[in-house]
């Protein structure tokens, strides 16, 4: 494929089902699997634009490497707080975590 | 009749994985099923990245994501479920604000692809990414790199503080 | 190194298709091949597997199955068919699904730890020239393609919805990822000091100065910390705990059968020989043969033992070997705890890595300015 319509199309797309998902659902963990989809998104993005742009070096590369870096970072606390949030109030439905409303 | 390119093929087929996988993740009402969509998702978009001539980054793609995140997400909804029942599902709302929100946000996202004078100069493919790749995260990029590194040893300690049981 | 893939290209050139169409040919040779490898590396190694036990109880292991009314008598290949009849009784028995296991995830889990082995065996190279695919990333890209099993194996234990298979699940999946760290870290100073990913690379800088394996006291402990990981990350005893016979039944096995585990069965193995060939190929010298070992001015003419054709039996004899170091394992040590284990990864292993890795550099840096 050596136009660069098609891969942005597949980005946005997913973009899109990504931000569906962080609005629909309720479940914590099912929204942390639709913020993954929007930075895998971004990550397509970036690529793209480093192949088919003006440069000369990586740079787009090394973007992607600093996102996935830190999708890690925030899988790994974000499960953690999921976890902790289940020990407290018995579900993860993102719902029912109101204590803190007035 | 003209045989298709089989790199067009190849690249339709793929997209039509991810894109009918990802489907699955954002709409399946059982979540394990969801997560095993999203190995489908992580794995034709690693095959894209080939396309895209980043052969590091396709590796990295499934060393992170699939070996990684997405163990960590399938133990997330294990842990957060009654295990008696096999039946892990996820209630939804909002569909109809959902769907038009983000779908009206597709539209504006193509209309944007589709009227923008894109300046395509083709790259040629690289003989090995790894040593740019490299050289830029030691040179060009290297405050960011140091501080992504803190933040990674962060998280990790702050994940384990976190989860771990309180002691007395 | 040239790839095996557009070898075959090229070689089926002559029939005039479009390249499109000989693309698609030439892929099913190679895959084709890579399951002949995965069948009859597991119908031996079985074999091999019984006899060793045997070997070390000091009894005589399966005697009975013959191959062709040929049964071997009370030597020791005797009962030569007993895999060959394992591998029906295997086929033709019911598969059993529970009623309340996710069916379709029960049938999935297989089939992923199946493609994870596949695909990895596409760029681990058999001797020079001899690889599916000629990765620039070669050896990232085995590490990668590794850990896709873990997922199988996860969805195995849950999808069975028994608690057996889920604790030996959850156990499994603790155990790879964490050694999957020292694995990465041990081949990361090979990539240091080779500076290259590239397979072909790594063995070309061997045999331009000296195996891995002695080329300076980082790299031996790194040989023996990977080989150790590997013998975990396999599942292996004394690392078995995900599977330990007298605690959890059979792990996450525990309610398949019939084709689904013979499934999970051939990747097993098939991991087996993967991370043997690897450690071969990094540390041992690849397809170099024990002549190239230190490369201290041995004539070019004496080196007839080097070549494609005999480069593979070099790297299978060293792989070989050290599978039979992994079956030796299972009769030698008792079973770790998960405690042992995990202490054994993230205290000992990651910190000798670590300091591995900071010394490692510091030599090639020494060592560097010195010798040259």
């Amino acid at each position: 494929m050596d136009y660069i319509q098609p891969y942005l199309m597949l980005s946005s797309i997913l973009f899109s089902m990504g931000i569906y998902a962080v609005i629909t659902r309720k479940n914590a963990v099912a929204i942390l699997m639709g913020i993954e989809l929007i930075l895998n998104a971004c990550n397509i993005n970036f690529v793209t634009f480093n192949r088919f742009g003006n440069f000369a070096t990586l740079d787009g590369h090394v973007f992607t490497m600093f996102v996935i870096v830190l999708a890690a970072a925030e899988a790994a606390v974000a499960l953690a707080i999921i976890i902790n949030l289940f020990k407290n109030i018995g579900t993860v439905d993102v719902d029912q975590a109101k204590e803190m409303k007035g | 009749m003209p045989i298709p390119d089989l790199g067009i093929l190849l690249f339709l087929g793929l997209c039509g994985l991810i894109v009918g996988s990802a489907f699955m993740v954002v709409t399946s009402p059982n979540l394990v099923h969801s997560a095993v969509s999203l190995l489908f998702t992580f794995f034709g978009i690693a095959a894209i990245y080939i396309y895209l001539y980043a052969d590091f980054i396709a590796a990295t793609q499934v060393v992170v994501y699939v070996g990684g995140i997405l163990v960590l997400i399938i133990f997330g909804v294990m842990l957060t479920n009654k295990i008696e029942n096999a039946t892990i599902t996820s209630k939804t709302h909002n569909q109809i604000p959902g769907a038009l929100f983000s779908g009206i946000l597709l539209l504006l996202q193509f209309y944007a692809i589709f009227n923008t004078k894109w300046l395509v100069n083709d790259n040629p493919e690289k003989s090995s990414t790894v040593m740019d790749i490299g050289e830029l995260l030691l040179g060009k990029y290297l405050l960011p790199f140091e501080v992504v590194s803190i933040l990674l040893l962060s998280a990790l300690i702050g994940a384990a503080m976190l989860s771990r049981k309180k002691v007395d | 190194m040239t790839s095996a893939l557009d070898y075959l290209i090229e070689l089926l050139a002559f029939t005039g298709l479009d390249h499109s169409i000989l693309v698609v040919l030439a892929i099913h040779i190679p895959a084709l091949a890579i399951f002949l490898v995965m069948v009859v590396n597991a119908t031996i190694a079985v074999y091999v597997e019984r006899k060793v036990a045997a070997f070390m109880q000091d009894r005589l292991g399966p005697m009975e199955v013959g191959l062709f009314g040929f049964k071997g008598g009370r030597r020791f290949w005797g009962g030569i068919g007993q895999t060959i009849a394992d591998a029906i009784k295997l086929l033709t028995k019911e598969d059993i699904v529970p009623d309340n296991a996710d069916k379709k995830l029960m049938l999935l889990a297989p089939f992923i730890i199946f493609i994870g082995a596949f695909l990895t065996f596409i760029a681990v190279p058999f001797s020079e020239n001899l690889v599916v695919s000629d990765f620039n990333v070669g050896i990232f890209y085995i590490i990668a393609m590794s850990s896709v099993g873990v997922i199988g194996i996860i969805l195995a234990g849950w999808s069975s919805n028994n608690k057996w298979s889920l604790y030996g699940a959850m156990r499994a999946a603790a155990q790879i990822v964490s050694y999957e760290i020292p694995i990465g870290l041990t081949l990361l100073l090979v990539v240091i000091v080779a500076g290259s990913l590239n397979l072909g690379d790594i063995v070309q800088w061997q045999a331009d100065n000296r195996w891995f394996i002695i080329h300076s006291p980082f790299t031996f402990v790194a040989f023996f910390i990977y080989f150790i990981s590997v013998v975990a990350e396999t599942n292996r005893t004394p690392f078995d705990i995900p599977e330990a016979e007298s605690e959890l039944v059979a792990g996450w096995m525990t309610e398949y059968s019939g084709f689904k585990w013979a499934i999970f069965f051939l990747s097993e193995y098939a991991n087996m020989l993967i991370v043997s060939i690897v450690a071969s190929v990094v540390f041992l010298g690849g397809w170099l043969s024990p002549l190239a070992i230190l490369n201290i001015g041995i004539p070019e003419s004496w080196m007839i033992l080097d070549g494609p054709i005999l480069g593979f039996f070099w790297v299978m004899l060293k792989a070989l070997f050290l599978v039979f170091v992994m079956m030796w394992f299972r009769w030698t040590f008792p079973r770790l705890r998960v405690d042992q284990l995990m202490y054994l990864c993230w205290k000992v292993f990651i910190p000798f890595c670590l300091a591995n890795l900071f010394f490692v550099s510091i030599w090639e840096l020494i060592s560097g300015t010195i010798f040259r």
